[in-house]
């Protein structure tokens, strides 16, 4: 019996903060690929404590739904789910191209597949491009757009800043955009200005954070201007300095992340049929033609 | 609805044989094996006995025909142990043998798990049927509440109290009714109740089965790491008082089981749930962290010039917070002292334009701490 387990933050303040992890579970859970899917918070229930507890079977594969490597991933979640023998060189890091470890958790004395985070896995830059289509409501939007793709920056952690350069540039190679930048909110070059990083009259800012909260819908949309405060809102797209913001928020709610956690376990052995493809077909815009 | 004589379906009677042909069955009252020298099946339940050919397998009588059905819903429709015991608790099956269970099934067996009502109800075939709804609405007639059948919607009902605020804690006594599920399965029925209230199924299990992991208060100080290890400084009178403030059962329906330590259990009260708590949560622990901090400052003697009635309604007060009751204070409740005239009036009359109390200076050696640092830790990812 094969399990997945989705691992993510959670908030004990903001009750959207797990609303994507449920969504993306829904949607796994809709591909029949695992005979179950669980997920489990830092901040909410079942806690990283007790959530293998809930799963019931013998192949199980946890997914860290989180941006970065670092202090989430190589620490908590790991000490958390009491896994045996852990170490973070066993994912033969440099803090963007984590695989997966595994290991016994001693919680259920039963060896699971720990996997890297969504946020570094590759196939996270066409989560990105997705969501630019989907706030756009163009699905070949490109040219004549600029692309900011917005982290925290390293205050916090260094790998954080690592993962948006990692995107950004993969968004770069491919040519699809005009330009393509990457922007945080606590170091230069900052989203603040992000008409002066751009000559581009467009511009699509997509934060990578997993989750909707404090700081993709009220710090971000009011350093940029969108908004002089919050809770009136803004349009998309809004005028700022001549250009036209197109911000997509928390990139983690875009449906297509569900896939990003998919190719993790994948990665790491699970056996998920088709359910790659058909996560991609059912996630995408109505927008899009049929078929691809 | 459901009926007290179950027949018994060709898929049931083909497991049934399946089984056999492998090995005895004993089960529940029920003790079945196939001789195959005879090619007969000889079962025994605890008032009869038969022995029946292949063929005259289907006229079993109704009371072991319901044996049969009994061992079929719990040994191939029912997934897992611990669905398997969770199921049986909801219908008392440690308390009443199967034709007695049969008959109580027939009108519902109901069942509390938290502020669940859990009602098991007999479908034909033996197989059952559950339906969920909040206790206070036990008595409401089942059209007048919104009907689910996804059971992960429990998680989506769980998340907001009746007045629209966040549920961080899930076993909160806090969860909203107005709901139903009317027709789940076995496997269903699992899956909503731990939405509701995730891993308490798990966790009762393994403590029914004496092997419930406790991890006290001392063991999580040891684990804590990062901004958490301020814990680690949190005097032991004030884990008594944390526990004795949040575990309460007014505030959480697990049942306490982790202390200081093995050896030093706290005085509070661990409360009478269903579901044990097997160590402090992370409210608690996030909790403990700001009372940490708070508790590094040393008492100050202040002087106030209170009346006695103005001190009692400062008790008031607080009680009203902490109780809860605000909302249920009539505005024109004057004599209410959490009254919110009451407390403008006394805000008025007893605030200095510093909204200092009395005039009292917090710090009178003159630097400024309200003893909020604005770290909110690590909760806004
Ligand atoms: S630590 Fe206390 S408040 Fe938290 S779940 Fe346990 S009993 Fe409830």
């Amino acid at each position: 019996m094969q399990s997945l387990v989705i691992v993510a933050h959670g908030s004990h303040l903001n009750p959207d903060s797990a609303t994507p992890t449920h969504t993306h579970a829904d949607t796994i859970r809709a591909t029949g690929a695992f005979d179950e899917v669980r997920t489990g918070f830092w901040k909410e229930e079942p806690s990283l404590r007790e959530v293998l507890r809930t799963a019931r079977g013998d192949d199980i594969y946890v997914v860290p739904l989180f941006i970065s490597e670092g202090y989430f991933t190589e620490r908590v979640i790991p000490r958390e789910l009491r896994l045996e023998g852990w170490d973070p060189e066993l994912w033969g890091s440099d803090g963007i191209s984590a695989d997966t470890a595994t290991l016994v958790a001693s919680d259920i004395d039963t060896e699971v597949h720990y996997c890297g985070p969504v946020g570094t896995h590759e196939a996270m830059t066409d989560v990105l491009v997705r969501r630019a289509e989907s706030v756009t409501g163009d699905p070949s939007v490109g040219d004549g757009f600029g692309f900011a793709v917005v982290g925290h920056g390293t205050e916090r952690n260094e790998n954080s800043a690592k993962a948006i350069e990692y995107h950004t540039e993969r968004i770069r190679e491919t040519g699809r955009f005009d330009e393509v930048k990457a922007l945080f909110m606590d170091e230069e070059p900052e989203v603040d200005d992000v008409a002066d990083h751009f000559d581009s009259e467009d511009i699509i800012v997509v934060p990578l954070f997993i989750a909707d909260g404090f700081h993709t819908q009220e710090d971000i949309p009011e350093d940029m201007g969108l908004t002089d405060d919050y809770r009136d809102g803004y349009d998309v797209p809004s005028e700022v300095d001549g250009h036209r913001i197109w911000y997509g928020g928390a990139v983690g709610t875009e449906e297509l992340t569900a896939d990003v956690i998919l190719e993790r376990a994948a990665d790491a052995g699970a056996d998920i049929g088709d359910a790659i493809a058909r996560v991609r077909q059912r996630t995408k815009p109505t927008t899009q033609a049929a078929g691809d | 609805m459901s009926v007290a004589e179950p027949t018994l379906s060709e898929t049931q009677l083909a497991a049934f044989r399946e089984q056999l042909a492998s090995d005895p069955i004993e089960y529940d009252g029920l003790a079945a094996e196939y001789d195959a020298d005879e090619d007969s099946y000889h079962i025994e339940t605890p008032t009869r006995q038969t022995t029946l050919t292949a063929d005259e397998l289907s006229t079993v009588d109704a009371e072991q025909a319901a044996y049969i059905s009994n061992w079929y819903f719990y040994t191939q429709e029912v997934g897992g142990e611990v669905t398997q015991a969770f199921c049986r608790w909801l219908e008392l099956a440690d308390d009443r043998a199967v034709p007695d269970r049969y008959d109580a099934l027939n009108s519902g067996i109901d069942r509390e798990w938290g502020q669940l009502r859990v009602t098991t109800t007999l479908a034909d075939d033996g197989a059952r049927r559950y339906e969920i709804r909040h206790v206070d609405d036990s008595d409401a007639d089942a059209d007048a509440l919104t009907t689910h059948t996804d059971p992960f919607d429990a998680r989506d009902i769980g998340t907001l109290d009746a007045k629209g605020r966040y549920r961080p804690l899930r076993t909160a006594p806090s969860l909203d009714s107005g709901w139903i599920f009317s027709e789940l399965t076995a496997n269903e029925v699992y899956d909503a109740v731990e939405a509701f209230y995730p891993a308490t199924v798990v966790n009762w299990h393994r403590e029914q089965r004496g092997e419930l992991d406790i991890d006290h208060w001392r063991d999580e100080q040891d684990r804590q790491s990062g901004i958490y290890n301020l814990i680690t400084v949190l005097p032991d009178e004030a884990v008594e008082w944390a526990a004795a403030a949040c575990c309460d059962d007014s505030q959480c329906l697990k049942r306490r089981e982790w202390e200081l330590s093995e050896d030093e259990p706290l005085d509070a009260d661990g409360g009478d749930g269903v579901f044990p708590c097997r160590e402090p949560c992370s409210m608690v622990v996030a909790a403990g962290r700001e009372w940490a901090k708070l508790e590094r400052d040393e008492t100050q003697t202040y002087e106030f010039e209170l009346t006695p009635s103005e001190k009692e309604q400062i008790e008031e007060i607080i009680d009203a917070v902490a109780d809860d009751e605000i909302d249920e204070i009539r505005e024109a409740d004057i004599g209410n002292g959490a009254n919110r005239w009451r407390a403008r009036y006394l805000r008025e009359k007893r605030f200095d334009d510093d909204g200092h109390l009395s005039g009292t200076p917090t710090h009178p050696d003159g630097h400024d701490d309200d003893g909020n640092d604005g770290d909110d830790g690590d909760d806004g990812e």
